[in-house]
């Protein structure tokens, strides 16, 4: 059967990968070729690449770096922040991108989905949902990129998980907001929430703190990938001993 | 002077076909004329989208009739797989049919999402060119919704709820329902082994 993926998530600004510091900003933690050989050598499934500046400063994903990261890297990987239309789609699947991942923009305009399944087909479109509970539900937040602009989409969660797989959404990444940057663990109840109504395959977001938080996400969620940045960044946990722990916790992963 | 010639399939993604032979020190390039495959020594079919835009454009450009005709090594890479079959389910159609069989959508269910997304084995036969030199248990990297029933040109399958052709080998056409050019080094190997046909 599938294996279930590891997929690290690099945050890039002006062609670097950066880290958030807390109150702080960003620091730069290298350069983003290096980083993707580093993880792709390592054992990692697949990559995420997140343009943290494009959305908030209003631009387009800049895709001089993705042809880089195509050239060099061997396993799939995906471009999400910034992509607002066909042609910003276009210009970044021509580049080399594997997957492009949409969020605040499909909020805005969810026929935007079904564009992109048209013109590129659902494998390459990804859909971000930022959610969290509240008073009973999970709603749907948007333009996360900061605290001062998050604010609710006024949409249920599992309403725009079924929307957007109608609309030709090929793999849901859901970030659970409360957990996420907890290192907590991930949140289980959403996720098997979500995979109840989810017919494409649905990646784990926010909470990881530990390499028994990825076993235990596999073990206790129908998940097909879990999605960590700080804890690979951080060198809290090594994707070959991850790796190891999920083989030997029975969980189909690639050696 | 035309290397290896991708068809092109109306994909946005040709990149990463051109990148994983320039890995390997050959050069690909993007062709819509079938006189245009004449010189190249391999010919890719990739195919990212839909069967039924593939096959107009294939028709269109007369590439459909130089493929069946052509004599060199052709390598279909996912729908480039399903387009070497005889029939598509995907928007009820006829393919190039230089291969039996017809893609058939792959069933949804709790466990299975679709499409069928991720890193899977590959049950191969050791007469496999492709696959020569590659441990049993590689993985490749698959993204598809649609899959090819086994058939007797069949050298790979795979096991998905339902057991579907990921490798095919028929005279001069060869077909992997992954993506061996985001298959890590596995495979790197399978491209490798197809440039080294002739």
């Amino acid at each position: 059967m599938v294996a279930r993926r590891i997929i690290p998530c690099l945050d890039v600004r002006g062609g670097r990968v950066v880290k958030g510091v807390q109150f702080r900003g960003h620091r730069d933690v290298g350069g983003i070729v290096e980083l993707a050989q580093r993880y792709r050598d390592a054992g990692a499934d697949e990559l995420v690449f997140y343009d943290i500046a494009a959305s908030p400063e209003g631009r387009t994903v800049d895709a001089s770096w993705v042809g880089s990261v195509a050239a060099c890297l061997d396993i799939p990987f995906c471009v999400a922040g910034g992509i607002r239309s066909v042609a910003d789609a276009e210009r970044t699947l021509s580049a080399g991108a594997d997957k492009i991942s949409v969020n605040s923009p499909a909020l805005e305009d969810p026929t935007l989905i079904d564009a992109l399944a048209k013109r590129f087909g659902t494998q390459c479109v990804v859909t971000g949902i930022d959610s969290r509970r509240v008073d009973g539900d999970w709603i749907v937040y948007q333009y996360t990129g900061s605290e001062k602009s998050t604010r609710p989409a006024r949409r249920r969660t599992l309403d725009w998980v079924r929307e957007v797989q109608d609309r030709g959404a090929g793999e849901i990444v859901l970030n659970c907001m409360s957990h996420d940057g907890t290192r907590n663990g991930y949140d289980h109840e959403q996720l098997n929430a979500v995979r109840e109504v989810c017919t494409v395959p649905l990646v784990a977001s926010g909470g990881a703190g530990e390499a028994e938080h990825v076993r235990d996400v596999f073990a206790g969620t129908g998940v097909d990938a879990a999605l960590a940045a700080s804890i690979f960044h951080d060198n809290v946990v090594q994707i070959p001993a991850l790796k190891t722990l999920l083989n030997r916790s029975g969980i189909e992963v690639r050696l | 002077m035309i290397d290896v010639a991708i068809v092109d399939t109306g994909g946005a993604n040709i990149a990463s076909v051109r990148y994983a032979l320039a890995r390997l020190g050959r050069s690909g390039t993007l062709v819509s004329n079938p006189e245009d495959l004449a010189g190249a020594s391999h010919i890719i079919l990739p195919g990212v989208g839909a069967a039924g835009e593939a096959m107009k454009r294939l028709h269109a450009s007369g590439m459909a009739d130089a493929l069946r005709n052509c004599g060199q090594p052709v390598l279909g890479i996912c729908l480039g797989l399903q387009l070497l079959c005889a029939r598509s389910e995907e928007d009820g159609l006829d393919c190039l049919g230089v291969v039996p069989g017809s893609a058939q959508k792959l069933q949804a269910t709790a466990r299975r999402p679709v499409p069928h997304m991720g890193w899977n084995t590959v049950d191969f036969s050791q007469k496999s060119r492709l696959l020569k030199g590659v441990p049993t248990a590689a993985r490749f990297y698959f993204v598809h919704s649609y899959a090819v029933p086994l058939m007797d040109c069949t050298t790979g399958s795979t096991d998905y709820g339902e057991t579907f052709s990921s490798v095919i080998e028929h005279r001069n056409f060869f077909g992997t329902q992954f993506h061996p050019e985001r298959s890590s080094t596995q495979g790197a190997t399978v491209l490798a082994n197809f440039m080294e046909l002739s």
